[in-house]
């Protein structure tokens, strides 16, 4: 492993929700600075509840986690979350939706209102500033809540799910943005998917996840180097990656009883 | 749902109106009734203009009373759902008990309200405020734990502060609940102050409200001059629901689904 101190650090933790069955057990993952970790899975393996242990909105039964170094809550300052609907205040346009953020941190209102108007333009939606989500298409939404969430530029940025409800070729196009933005202001990812093709495209890391209890089943690394083209999508090696890791999700894949 | 040209929106409820009035004078011509009993709308318009001096004051005050309840319900009741949605104590304590006082027929109490609050405008609002207060506390106490537990989630990763998630979450997302309850006692608050006046306006002086002329009028077997209250008593519910109605589409037209239009 390199040497760094990991930015996320689980070491043999267990989560159950009272005296419930185990929600998660055993689970060991260290994620490096630079990492961008997808976690994937069948349903109710606990891979979101992974994400809300980092953000510290969950806590765990036993074991250990820690976030740059120090207990999640403490580091919240550090991270940002993107949920799985775009989470957009309703009653706010898309320019306040961005600043809220920083509105909450007490940035003054100049500070805020040029940040957000930076961060709109980033994810090109600088024409509709001034619009209500509902006034938003899926995907425009899904924009607005990754530029809220980069305002702070967090080192470490959690997603569940992010893209699940949007067509394909959004998807796509917004897989192709968001590593875009990560050139720019690089941060740490940890993303949760159910989409192998998606997984394989942005990560560095796929932990392939089974259920009850939720456990790390296999690690996959995906060796692309960053910045990645859109192209890499037709190459064998990418296709020869999705399907090594459709192979272990196959594996801890509950069989279908008709 | 294929839309209806715009002046069938007009001319539709236009036509059945008219159906109803001529079904009307029908069963008038045809019973035999009087116009003590039935009158027609013709004799009721003319008792209406006849009246109409007397059933302007008296909607005016009548207004008053309505608009003092009403104001006082929605001050008392967004301030009491405020409390609710913030203290979980507050609201396991005090919920039951404005169910029971909801449950409590107002007609029961106003002897008591008149014996304290005096009769009068101050009754007559009380009454109104007792009748208009509970939706409000409903609507918007439903409203404050209604929050999207994401949106709670978003502002608890950004360490908001108590006060930061009530001013711009959870009152923000109450809103449209708030406006709901304003709306249902719109509809309730002149119907409690002519109830009130009906029950105390004579003991008031010359001032009586639409309710005391409701009162008058009975006495007298004025039975046109009744209906021509009764249409009086419409108009000011009208511009009640109608205020709240204009106060809902200038907070929510923006953003609120409600107001969702198929152009986009």
């Amino acid at each position: 492993m390199e040497a760094v101190s990991p930015i996320v650090n689980f070491t043999s933790l267990q989560k159950s929700y009272g005296d419930g069955p185990l929600v998660l057990d055993d689970i060991n993952l260290a994620v490096a600075p630079g990492d961008f970790i997808s976690l994937i899975g069948p349903s109710g393996c606990g891979k979101s509840t992974v994400l809300k242990l980092v953000s510290g909105l969950s806590p765990w039964t036993k074991g250990g986690l820690t976030v740059a170094g120090v207990k999640p809550r403490e580091a919240r300052d550090r991270q940002a979350f993107i949920f799985q609907d775009a989470t957009l205040l309703p009653w706010l346009t898309a320019q306040h939706n961005v600043e809220l953020p920083l509105r909450l941190r007490g940035v003054p209102p100049g500070e805020r209102t040029a940040k957000a108007r930076q961060m709109l333009a980033l994810v090109g939606l600088d024409e509709v500033r001034d619009y209500y989500p509902r006034q938003l298409s899926g995907g425009m939404k899904m924009r607005v809540s990754i530029a809220r969430a980069l305002t702070l530029a967090p080192e470490l940025l959690l997603l569940d799910e992010p893209f699940g409800a949007l067509d394909e070729m959004t998807r796509n196009r917004l897989n192709e943005e968001l590593l875009a933005l990560r050139e720019k202001s690089p941060f740490t990812a940890m993303f949760v998917t159910h989409s192998v093709s998606e997984a394989v495209f942005l990560s560095n890391r796929i932990v392939v996840m089974a259920a009850h209890p939720g456990r790390i089943h296999a690690e996959v690394r995906v060796e692309f180097s960053y910045p990645r083209r859109p192209e890499l999508r037709m190459r064998a090696e990418f296709q020869a990656k999705v399907n090594e890791v459709s192979g272990l999700l196959h594996e801890v894949e509950v069989p279908v009883r008709a | 749902m294929k839309k209806l040209f715009p002046v069938y929106i007009w001319l539709l409820p236009l036509a059945s109106g008219g159906l109803f009035v001529a079904l009307w004078y029908g069963i008038r011509a045809f019973s035999g009734l009087q116009s003590w009993i039935l009158p027609t709308p013709w004799e009721i318009m003319e008792a209406a203009a006849r009246e109409r001096s007397h059933l302007s004051v008296a909607a005016g005050h009548t207004a008053l009373g309505a608009l003092g309840g009403f104001l006082l319900a929605a001050a008392f009741g967004f301030l009491t759902s405020l409390l609710l949605g913030i203290s979980r104590v507050l609201r396991a304590g005090f919920y039951p008990w404005l169910l029971v006082l909801q449950m409590t027929p107002v007609i029961v109490l106003t002897p008591i309200i008149m014996l304290w609050a005096g009769p009068g405008l101050p009754g007559i609002i009380t009454i109104t405020w007792l009748i208009s207060y509970f939706p409000i506390v409903a609507n918007m106490t439903q409203g404050m734990l209604s929050t999207d537990m994401n949106h709670v989630a978003l502002f608890r990763m950004c360490n908001a502060s108590r006060r930061q998630e009530m001013l711009l979450l959870r009152l923000p997302s109450a809103m449209p609940y708030f406006l709901a309850g304003l709306g249902i006692a719109a509809t309730l608050a002149p119907i409690g102050a002519i109830f009130g006046e009906y029950m105390v306006g004579n003991s008031a002086g010359d001032s009586g409200g639409l309710g005391f002329l409701v009162y008058s009028y009975n006495t007298q077997i004025k039975i046109p001059e009744l209906f021509a209250t009764a249409i009086a008593s419409c108009l000011l519910g009208f511009i009640f629901v109608a205020a709240v109605a204009g106060l809902n589409w200038a907070v929510l037209h923006k953003w609120h689904d409600s107001y969702e239009r198929d152009d986009h």
